[in-house]
């Protein structure tokens, strides 16, 4: 879902803003809100949306996106609250391979702050390299999620065993769905070339990393709630 | 995928039918393709609450679309789609979508949406609901039987529950997951526009009312709608995967006892159904009061009474309305603390909606008005919002809602308060914004016979329902002749579907109004009703990027109507203040 907001025209929008009018003088007004735009933005460049304004809706959208999506696992949390008083809750027993998934999921964290490090000091191959280690590291922690699924249908724990294997089942599989969209994202970046990303002022870059990281921190909670709340 | 950013930068328009009229990025086209499938879904829902008042006082009558002797079942499935129809694809969909889409981003100065891409999705989405939803007619079984709540276990355990809780219960639970998928889209448009492509010197507390009113929704729908979605994909796992998040076990159905669920909790769906439900509600009618505080304002030709007033009593009922919705639970057997608890928030509520009344009135308190039909329809809100709003002071109350929640005066008191205030809402918005999308006025002639059948056909529709409710009187039973306390309570109900017909053929009055204007209307310049905001500004109907390239800048609040010691009595946001034209010379 991010990266299908980032755009391809970002350099045509960061440059073609600019309105001919001069800034206004102070605006008459019944003492509301100062002059020009509201306060709380923190700029306040004169002259028609320029690039910050323009740039600033790809941060303002992925924060609200997320709001969203909390709020979607944050239901389905509460649920589970529920639902675990009831008599028939038989707590599934969670496969040892989630740990070691979730270690390579903070690694991968960990190589995209490594990338974002590389990006300050316009290092364009160690940029990529971390990239695509991040991204890498991503595809390994579904694999395990995978291999997860199959250890306990092996276990003869399915969907519909039990209601804790019924919300294991689908809390994983929704957060996993959210990550191919974040998977898409960091893919979608490392496809871009170098300038192009720079003269967008690395939008995609920081916002795929916002989404990234968000999810990382929703899987360690999740996690939290799937043991301390068995 | 490449979504053009915003304001600011002039994006060439889209070329052939198909990108222009169709998958139009372009939020004036989006936000007609929004109030069109509205009016679509409206005279569908309009259609089967005929159906449902024939069947109430004439229920040997075979009902069209239904094979065979008349059932309660088909009754339900009709009431069930009524509701479902009228909520989302109405409801939710015109005065925040259409409007929202069409006059956000002009009133506050922007080429475009923040997202326009996205804005795109957001219709194509609703609109396969919108045919997901009606297609539930049509498959076996035919439409679902368990009303717009959906409450479990009747929904979800399958077709032995009853005709059109198989495959049509499935079609009904897809289409609201899209429609929650949908909804969050726009949500974080509306949202992200609003807070990032205001024009120069368009603070928030100088956006016009009707601005803030769909950035409170929007924030509504964030937070509300991912929470259905979530309890949307629970209902769908219990009917298709065999888990038990909603179905207890135990359960005899039809003599046939339900072994493979167990423990499940009904409860666990109302609440968060509720959840969502009742932001909802809000959802449907704060974007209405937002454009009736709008339109008092212009017409009453003053600024609006309190307008910060305004902004923190529509804030405040956003905030409440998510700590309500155990109102809604009241007989759910839910402990008197928890019910005291929800139901003192609930009156809580009535505060702010009782700031917004008393400022509407202090609006139009010594103004000149001009009773235009927009007016008229802003007026008719007022009321309806009122009579409406004083029956869920009632209903608040735990006690009494215990005898009246499945009574007809829970249908009335909703009807009245968010259903038909919204649609006039609706109404006040397509009187004011016709001329600005389509250059022609709508007639006035027409459009004042509409509103003098509309207004009291409505309370000649739903006054009456709340005396059937304090007699007693069950909601969603299909025929009143089958019990014996019933009959005496038979007149009101021929009445109230009399006045039913009558008020919904008057609604095709609009539907002509609305054809014909659209060949025939009076001409409209720029600005017909000499108003203040920036749609105001730009030709009618405004070029593909609304203002030309150029951006304007805003030197004051949107509602300086009346102001002694100016030529015009009115200040339009744009003018730069060495501009005005003063009464002392020019």
């Amino acid at each position: 879902m991010p990266g299908a907001t980032i755009t391809d025209d970002l350099e045509i929008s960061s440059t073609g803003g600019a309105g001919g009018s001069s800034s206004p003088g102070p605006p008459e007004g019944r003492g509301g809100g100062g002059g020009g735009r509201g306060g709380g933005d923190g700029e306040s460049q004169p002259g028609a949306h320029p690039r910050g304004v323009s740039r600033r809706i790809y941060y303002t959208g992925i924060w609200l996106a997320l709001a969203a999506i909390l709020m979607f696992f944050m239901s389905l949390v509460s649920a589970y609250i529920v639902r675990k008083s009831s008599a028939d809750w038989r707590a599934v027993v969670l496969p040892r391979v989630l740990w070691l998934n979730t270690a390579v999921l903070l690694l991968s964290s960990w190589a995209l702050e490594a990338s974002h490090r590389a990006w300050q000091r316009e290092d364009a191959k160690a940029f990529r390299g971390w990239w695509a280690a991040a991204t890498g590291l991503g595809v390994m922690f579904l694999a395990g999620q995978w291999v997860a699924w199959r250890e306990l249908a092996a276990a003869g724990v399915y969907l519909a065993t039990n209601p804790s294997s019924s919300f294991f089942y689908l809390l994983t599989a929704a957060h996993g769905l959210h990550l191919v969209g974040g998977l898409a994202a960091l893919l979608y970046v490392l496809s871009r070339d170098w300038l192009r990303l720079r003269a967008s002022g690395g939008v995609a870059a920081e916002v795929a990393g916002i989404y990234w990281h968000f999810m990382d921190g929703l899987w360690v909670f999740l996690l939290l709630v799937l043991t301390l709340g068995r | 995928m490449g979504a053009h950013a915003g304001a600011g930068h002039v994006h060439a328009p889209p070329q052939g039918f198909l990108w222009k009229y169709i998958f139009s990025k372009d939020h004036k086209v989006i936000g007609i393709q929004y109030y069109l499938l509205a009016l679509v879904a409206v005279f569908t829902g309009m259609a089967l609450s005929v159906l449902m008042r024939i069947h109430l006082v004439w229920p040997t009558v075979k009902l069209p679309f239904f094979s065979g002797d008349p059932t309660p079942e088909q009754y339900l499935a009709l009431m069930t789609m009524h509701g479902t129809i009228m909520v989302f694809m109405v409801l939710t969909t015109a005065p925040q979508s259409g409007f929202g889409n069409y006059f956000l981003p002009i009133q506050i100065g922007a080429a475009d949406m923040a997202f326009p891409t996205l804005n795109m999705m957001s219709f194509w989405t609703t609109f396969i609901s919108f045919v997901c939803l009606i297609a539930a007619f049509f498959v076996e079984g035919g439409a679902p039987i368990s009303g717009w709540t959906a409450y479990s276990p009747l929904s979800t355990l399958g077709s032995i529950s009853g005709p059109g809780e198989g495959l049509g219960q499935t079609m009904w639970v897809i289409s609201i997951a899209f429609f929650c998928a949908a909804s969050l889209m726009g949500a974080i448009n509306f949202i992200t526009t609003v807070i990032d492509l205001r024009a120069r010197g368009l603070t928030m507390m100088r956006l016009p009312l009707t601005v803030w009113a769909w950035f409170i929704t929007a924030i509504l729908s964030l937070l509300a709608f991912g929470v259905l979605l979530s309890a949307g994909i629970l209902m769908l796992l219990d009917r298709l995967a065999g888990t038990s998040f909603f179905i207890p076990g135990g359960l005899v159905v039809s003599g046939v006892v339900q072994s493979q669920h167990t423990g499940g909790s009904p409860l666990l769906w109302q609440h968060l159904f509720w959840f969502f439900g009742h932001p909802e509600v809000y959802i449907a009618i704060v974007p209405g009061m937002g454009v009736a505080s709008h339109t008092l304002s212009l017409f009453a030709r003053k600024p609006v009474f309190g307008y910060r007033a305004m902004v923190y009593a529509m804030s405040a009922i956003g905030i409440l309305g998510f700590m309500v919705w155990g109102h809604h639970m009241f007989v759910s057997g839910m402990s008197p603390y928890t019910g005291f608890a929800f139901s003192l928030m609930t009156m809580a509520i009535g505060v702010p909606s009782a700031i917004k009344t008393f400022n509407w009135l202090g609006t139009l308190w010594g103004g000149q008005i001009r009773f235009t039909s927009a007016m008229l329809y802003a007026v008719g809100f007022v009321t309806l919002f009122v009579s409406g709003g004083l029956s869920g002071l009632f209903l608040a109350q735990p006690s009494v809602d215990l005898y009246l929640h499945n009574t007809y005066f829970v249908p009335a008191h909703f009807h009245l308060v968010m259903g038909v205030a919204a649609i006039f809402g609706m109404f006040t918005a397509t009187y004011l914004w016709f001329p600005k999308a389509t250059g022609r006025k709508l007639n006035e002639t027409l459009g004042k016979l509409h509103f003098w059948i509309t207004l009291p056909g409505t309370y000649a529709i739903f006054m009456p329902m709340h005396y059937l409710g304090l007699a007693g009187a069950p909601r969603r039973y299909a025929d009143a002749t089958a019990v014996q306390f019933l009959p005496p309570l038979q007149p009101i109900q021929h009445f109230i579907s009399i006045a039913a017909f009558v008020t919904i053929a008057a609604q095709l009055l609009f539907l002509i109004n609305l054809i014909w204007s659209l060949k025939f209307g009076e001409k409209a310049e720029t600005n017909p009703w000499e108003a203040t905001t920036l749609e105001w500004t730009i030709p009618s109907p405004p070029p593909f990027d609304n203002f030309a390239g150029h951006e304007p800048s805003v030197y004051r609040g949107p509602y300086e109507y009346g102001l002694p010691g100016y030529k015009e009595d009115y200040l339009p946001q744009s003018v730069e203040p060495g501009k005005l034209v003063t009464e002392a010379g020019d």
